[in-house]
């Protein structure tokens, strides 16, 4: 039957042909536009640590001062570097890690290479454990490391290939600024969609080049990089002194479940109370611990851009959609007094109704397969785009099916009015007119 | 000529679903075209907002030291005085920033000392001798800072007590501070509790970082602190036309009084708008391109529902001619027919489009949907269907009577 009713379908499109094509190119339109704004949203708004995420946990202490304090005001989302060394210490977490952003100008021992700034990650040892860094050759450093200061440093993929054609460079030296360090470790091909440790980085920001021990970093005077807030009536000369009233860094702690959540959600008020009655605190405990998902969703991490556009091309296949039921429902009534003789002959509502219905499918494949080749072409343009997430924006298998499956809904949507339109049609009275 | 609505809505009655799906069809485009125009005049707004900076004139070097600078100070004025001296060069300053530069310093200023939060928040410019000269920017009021007011951030670094003799503040600043009163003289208090005089206003001074949706107005304040080059930036001023050679000479002379330095790109004010509101471009092409696709498809729409009912009623027009309608009288028959549709739909259009707006004001923070953009979407849409029509009503009033009653 079906075999019929698809025959009888492309019979009536060959019949209509500028009608046929009117709504398989509308049908293309809405669909390529909604899967090139939904592939978009779907990649930015990804999950950076697949099956990991929901243990790593953002930390927020809230260090300000009493004047103009409002209560339940949400607190800082970076630590000052005090507190993250007082955290780190108490190593409370299975595991954590304290980091801030940086750039650094680095250059091979030889000083062959060209000297270029490039962008760092100061942290602390658990750091590539808890991101799951993946290393290509050597490792990372030890909490041994972070203690004794060590010259040592992980390179990216990318510096490797640059200063050392991808060789492994674990044991070899790097001149970072004044201070010669021990190359340990080099990163595979690594990025983090979204970088979501440090944000102020950018949301869809590459991973650095270059990592660095945290207490090494400060203590050679690297030059810090991204968002800081400081705060108090008295000017501030060295912010990123240890006592300084100045918040920068970021707080990450790996907690496997709920009770260890709850745990350290009391031992970070107990920490906060610790602090006020050392006078070092003027606010009452107002700590956060986010997931990164928590996190991500808190900072709107998608941009208002992508949303806009997502909103925009879901109205634009709307609008697709209804110009589709209405060409569809013309090109029904057009053929009634066939369908009337049909009917006439015996052929049941059910019948009329499949036959129609899968006339729309035929027109809604069309216009799916015409949305696919929009969409890679619509994706080819969001890849010229300047924004930092633009070579992000590719077709994967899972926005592939949802692709088709959207195709097919719409023209089920598309074409169940003019199907049932069809199906009312009376036998007798075609008959008669006719 | 008479309106015959009569025979129109009786006809339309019999094909209620066609012709509300016309209706949805240029109602739902009416919205989002009036909401997408509005947002492009929004970007394009912002990418206009005036810096104040002789951007066309201007040149912004940055470059970093591979070693620490043992005296960044001495460096930078050294720089500053080869700089100087080229040809084509008018003026050249150190800048912490510069607009629509990479970094960005933003902090609270207060009209006194007891406010429990900074008044206002404004871009801090933190800047050495020669910056007016050097950025082109006019003063409004007051004077520049004079040469024994400047002080390197450096020095102040170590000195607690410290205090900067005064400040220039923008105009939208003063005006906020002092509304219908000179700010000249006036005290400020930028950040901490110590007061500082406002020397001077400035014309136009924009903001580090406009455009965002969420930034205050154009609130900046100039505090005469020279930082040293690796915390800035080189602001030169070039003799019209002279740019290309002012960066190619400059780059080399700099490389000559120190090998070691790594530099960025050199870019004028102008470059950096651009590179600064690409995006919002990109936004503006994009919704562009949307706002046109959509009308056509509800031109094809419109074109092919109509040439169905040319069709279908072919019969009624060969009897309408036969009893003597005139072919204008055809003609006006299908147009009048869209305009009633148009109109509907473009009503309903009008409602939705207000509601998506308020969904963006409460989303994206922006301004209400100015009425005047509603007639234009209005007349717009108007013109669109009678245009898609002509073709299938022309086509209507060219039926020949008799084949039409003989067929």
């Amino acid at each position: 039957m079906f075999a019929y009713y698809l025959d009888l379908a492309l019979r009536s499109c060959r019949a209509n042909p500028v009608l046929t094509g009117l709504m398989v190119l509308a049908l293309g339109l809405g669909i390529g536009a909604s899967m090139t704004t939904l592939t978009v949203y779907h990649v930015l708004s990804a999950d950076p640590l697949p099956g990991r995420s929901d243990r790593l946990h953002l930390v927020q202490l809230d260090a300000g001062q009493l004047q103009g304090w409002r209560a339940g005001e949400e607190p800082d989302e970076q630590l000052t570097r005090l507190d993250a060394q007082n955290l780190l210490a108490e190593a409370r977490a299975p595991r954590q890690a304290l980091m801030s952003g940086g750039t650094a100008i680095v250059q091979d021992q030889a000083e062959q290479a060209e000297a270029r700034s490039v962008s760092a990650r100061y942290a602390s040892a658990d750091f590539f454990a808890m991101m799951g860094a993946p290393l290509r050759f050597g490792s990372g450093w030890s909490a041994a490391d972070d203690a004794a200061h060590a010259r040592v440093v992980v390179i990216s993929h990318e510096l490797n290939e640059r200063l050392f054609g991808g060789a492994d460079s674990s044991g070899r030296s790097l001149r970072v600024q004044d201070t010669e360090m021990r190359i340990i470790g080099v990163l595979a091909p690594w990025r983090l969609t979204p970088h979501f440790y440090d944000l102020n980085m950018g949301s869809y920001a590459r991973v650095e080049e270059l990592f660095v021990p945290f207490a090494t970093a400060m203590e050679i005077g690297l030059n810090r990089a991204g968002s800081m807030n400081c705060w108090g009536n008295e000017r501030v000369n060295d912010p990123l002194a240890a006592g300084a009233n100045c918040a920068w860094m970021q707080y990450w702690v790996e907690l496997p479940d709920a009770q260890a959540r709850q745990d350290y959600r009391a031992y970070l008020v107990a920490y906060a109370e610790r602090q006020r009655q050392a006078g070092r605190f003027e606010r009452p405990p107002n700590e956060r611990l986010r997931s990164v998902r928590a996190w991500l969703v808190h900072k709107q991490v998608v941009p208002g851009d992508v949303r806009l556009q997502l909103w925009l091309a879901l109205g634009f296949l709307l609008v697709c959609l209804t110009n589709t039921v209405g060409l569809l429902l013309a090109k029904c009534l057009r053929g009634t007094p066939q369908i009337g003789v049909r009917r006439a002959l015996g052929a049941s509502r059910k019948a009329i109704f499949a036959q129609h219905l899968v006339e729309a499918l035929v027109i809604g494949g069309a216009g799916g397969l015409l949305g696919l080749l929009l969409a890679w072409i619509g994706l080819l343009g969001v890849r010229m785009n300047p924004a930092s997430y633009a070579e992000l924006a590719r077709l994967d298998g899972p926005m592939l099916a949802a692709c088709i499956a959207v195709s097919l809904l719409a023209s089920v949507a598309a074409g169940l009015l003019p199907a049932w339109r069809a199906a009312q049609v009376a036998p007798a009275l075609q008959l008669k007119s006719q | 000529m008479s309106l015959h609505l009569g025979p129109i809505f009786k006809t339309l009655r019999r094909h209620k679903i066609a012709a509300g799906l016309i209706v949805l069809e240029v109602g739902l485009s009416c919205a989002i075209i009036c909401n997408a125009v509005f947002l492009i005049g929004h970007r394009l707004a912002a990418m206009q907002l005036p810096s104040g900076f002789a951007e066309q004139e201007s040149v912004v070097l940055q470059l970093a030291p591979i070693r620490k600078e043992a005296n960044v100070d001495a460096a930078t004025q050294r720089d500053l005085a080869l700089l100087r001296g080229l040809p084509g060069v008018q003026q050249a300053s150190v800048l912490n920033q510069v607009p629509f530069g990479d970094s960005s310093n933003n902090g609270g200023i207060s009209r006194s000392a007891d406010a429990a939060r900074p008044d206002a928040n404004a871009s801090w410019y933190l800047a050495g001798e020669g910056w007016l000269a050097s950025s082109g920017l006019r003063l409004l009021a007051g004077r520049d800072f004079h040469p024994e007011e400047y002080q390197s951030l450096a020095l102040l670094r170590g000195q607690p007590d410290a205090s900067i003799p005064g400040v220039l503040i923008s105009r939208t600043l003063a005006e906020h501070f002092f509304p219908g009163e000179s700010a000249l003289g006036k005290e400020v208090y930028p950040g901490g509790n110590k007061p500082v005089k406002v020397l001077g206003v400035i014309e136009t001074l924009g903001r580090v970082r406009p455009g965002d949706v969420q930034s205050q107005g154009d609130y900046a304040v100039v505090l005469p602190v020279r930082v040293g080059y690796d915390a800035g930036v080189y602001l030169l001023r070039a003799q019209a036309g002279q740019r290309e050679a002012v960066i190619k000479a400059a780059r080399a002379a700099l490389l000559q009084a120190d090998r070691r330095r790594v530099f960025e790109p050199a870019l004028g004010i102008d470059e950096l708008r651009q590179r600064h509101f690409q995006q919002d471009r990109y936004m503006a092409w994009t919704l562009a391109l949307v706002c046109l696709v959509l009308l056509v498809v509800t031109a094809l729409g419109i074109i092919g529902l109509a040439n169905f009912w040319v069709r279908q009623r072919s019969r009624m027009i060969g009897t309408r001619r036969a009893l003597g309608a005139t072919r204008g009288q055809i003609l006006r028959y299908f147009q009048l027919e869209n305009l009633l549709l148009s109109a509907l739909g473009i009503a309903l259009g009008m409602v939705a489009a207000y509601a998506i707006n308020l969904a963006l004001m409460l989303n994206y923070q922006l301004p209400r949907l100015p009425l005047a953009y509603l007639p234009v979407g209005a007349l717009a849409l108007l013109a669109l269907g009678q245009l898609a029509v002509l073709g299938p009503a022309r086509r209507a009033a060219a039926l020949p009577p008799v084949q039409v009653l003989r067929g």
